[in-house]
């Protein structure tokens, strides 16, 4: 009983780990697909969220209403990045992109450096979750990270619901077909981009304020994620929501075990697989046409 | 040949012999801090043959730079030198063959996914050493002696003397420096130039665009090594740090900050990068700032991106290349 209750545990970590991701890769490929923006960036918005949620979790008291504030804050800051800098590097090289996000993420870590300082710092489980689901005698589950898995799913479906059903959806994916069509037609781009790129900073915000009551908060959290992201897009094919979530949840479950039954080699199981993808797929699994 | 080639050499010429010079007046410490300026200038004259040259933007060549140091450590034993003839020939090897490896895979991918898959593997990299014994664990290896430039019992000139490094990195800046001029001005280099320009028009031309890519990085990746080995052999270490990806944005930063595209540039980027980070460093002037110098350079990488494409040796030529179409 207990090796299946262990190798189920390994499969919800697996899952749970696997749906942040999507999160933080759904903005990031929804930026390069429709915006043509490398953003290197993406992973200090995640190391954002967990630092908002843990200074506003002890201003509030509350991580629900951290969630929100951080949320509201996050957009914002979306917003002004993207007017203020982003903006003005749509039609440059991607070179420039690389350059522009690169020192982005300096300027973030030592901002987060001079506000929180540098030590680890830790963010306590809502008590409403605070326990765990026992599964045989000695294994038990705790319910917190099934409530970020439920949260992932949720806006996974929203984002779903956003992008297939509605009218900003639509424009959406005009807007990832045919730039300067969608352009033509009357929609105003512009707009359009500032909102995705919002949404983009939000949803890899939010990925951090879920994780850091599991996995603390710490300094350069962001560049781990980043880059397992970036393995995520490329896995996915860039632009595809779709692929972003299989190759997250794919991912998510190949580092989860390798850790447990490959340790010596765990850090390089994701891109071993990225390798193999690339051999016979090198636009990915989910290839927008 | 632009027209301002006559003068560049003449700069070049100055240049070099105020290199040749310095360990005359300089102390050790700037013998020091020049002797990693030059070895950095190779790395991101390597950087530039990718980038600058055949448009392709690479953000993991740091792997071949902590390879070729990695090897240098591991192949040394631990108390006595060994011949820099079988070092460094090794360490190189080993970067050909690594970029031969993960070239004929990365350079399937264009653009975006080139750029992000050169960063996957480059990290994947860094955890083989970061994460595994071979090399230490995030410790790293220490490399007690600097490699021997002889055989056996002779030794032609003694590398523990940091003017005899000086030099020895001297010449293989000037010898890579004009290697790669020639491999510019030569068939292959202008094939390169035309790919960056238009791959499409020179693979229906029929150039083999893949195996001339394949070439440039390889190449690209044994001088970045060649940097690697020298800058290892200098601080006496390795950790997995040199090949992380802020080594390679690093790098990046050096190759546009100069003018990518031209290889004076890069090394212009190199020596303006260092002295601007020793700089920033520096807590008498920039006080309790200085510890976050990090916060200084990045908003100078983000006023680079935005106001100087053409980097530094952009604003003395008046040459109209786009550099941005790659």
């Amino acid at each position: 009983m207990d090796s299946v209750a262990s190798i189920l545990i390994q499969v919800l970590n697996g899952l749970q780990y696997g749906l942040l991701l999507f999160l933080v890769a759904s903005g990031l490929t929804l930026i390069f697909g429709i915006m043509g923006v490398i953003n290197l960036a993406h992973g200090s918005f995640y190391m954002i969220g967990a630092y908002l949620a843990f200074s506003l979790t002890s201003a509030f008291g509350n991580l629900f209403l951290a969630l929100i504030a951080g949320i509201v804050l996050s957009v914002l800051l979306g917003l002004l990045l993207e007017r203020l800098l982003i903006r003005h590097f749509y039609h440059r090289d991607h070179l420039y992109q690389v350059l522009l996000t690169y020192g982005l993420i300096l300027i973030f870590e030592q901002l987060r450096s001079l506000l929180w300082g540098d030590d680890v710092q830790g963010v306590k489980v809502p008590e409403l979750f605070n326990h765990s689901i026992p599964l045989t005698e000695t294994l038990s589950y705790p319910v917190y990270r099934l409530v970020i898995s439920a949260v992932c799913i949720a806006v996974a479906l929203g984002l779903h619901g956003l992008i297939r059903h509605t009218r900003l959806g639509m424009m959406i994916r005009a807007g990832a077909h045919n730039r300067e069509m969608t352009e033509a037609m009357g929609i105003n781009i512009r707009l359009l981009f500032a909102l995705v790129f919002s949404l983009g900073v939000a949803l890899a915000a939010l990925a951090g304020m879920l994780a850091a009551p599991v996995s603390s908060v710490y300094p350069n959290m962001g560049s781990q994620v980043l880059i397992i992201c970036f393995v995520v897009v490329v896995i996915g094919g860039i632009g595809s929501v779709k692929g972003a979530l299989v190759a997250a949840l794919l991912i998510g479950l190949a580092d989860t075990f390798g850790q447990v039954y490959l340790p010596q080699i765990s850090g390089m199981v994701v891109y071993l697989l990225m390798a193999l993808v690339l051999i016979f797929r090198p636009e990915g699994l989910f290839k927008k046409t | 040949m632009h027209p301002h080639s006559r003068t560049l050499g003449v700069v070049l010429l100055l240049a070099l012999a105020a290199l040749a010079l310095f360990p005359l007046v300089g102390g050790t410490f700037y013998v020091q801090l020049i002797t990693k300026v030059m070895i950095l200038a190779i790395f991101a004259m390597s950087l530039d043959l990718l980038v600058g040259y055949t448009g392709l933007v690479s953000l993991g060549h740091a792997a071949f730079f902590g390879l070729a140091g990695y090897a240098l450590a591991l192949l040394q034993p631990k108390y006595e030198p060994m011949s820099i003839f079988i070092t460094l020939p090794a360490a190189l090897a080993l970067c050909a063959v690594f970029a031969l490896l993960t070239g004929a895979l990365v350079l399937r991918t264009r653009g975006i996914y080139f750029i992000m898959v050169t960063l996957a593997f480059a990290q994947m990299v860094y955890f083989v050493f970061h994460d595994t014994a071979l090399g230490g664990g995030s410790d790293g290896l220490y490399i007690n002696n600097k490699p021997l430039v002889g055989w056996g019992e002779l030794t032609l000139f003694d590398l523990e003397n940091r003017t005899s490094f000086y030099y020895l990195v001297l010449v293989l800046l000037v010898a890579v420096y004009l290697l790669l001029r020639r491999v510019l001005a030569s068939n292959f280099g202008h094939a390169l130039q035309g790919i960056r320009v238009n791959e499409h028009r020179m693979r229906a031309i029929g150039f083999p665009v893949m195996r001339y890519q394949l070439g440039v990085y390889v190449l690209a990746g044994v001088l970045a090594g060649l940097s690697g080995y020298l800058s290892a052999a200098q601080f006496g270490f390795v950790n997995p740090e040199i090949i992380s990806w802020h080594q390679s944005g690093a790098v990046l930063m050096m190759v546009i900050l100069g003018g990518m595209g031209t290889l004076s540039g890069s090394m212009v980027g190199a020596f303006v990068f260092v002295l601007l980070e020793e700089f920033f460093k520096d807590d008498t002037v920039f006080g309790a700032v200085a510890k976050h110098w990090q916060l200084l350079m990045g908003l100078i990488i983000v006023a680079v991106a935005c106001f100087l494409p053409r980097g530094l040796i952009g604003l003395l030529t008046r040459r109209k290349r786009d550099a941005g179409d790659a």
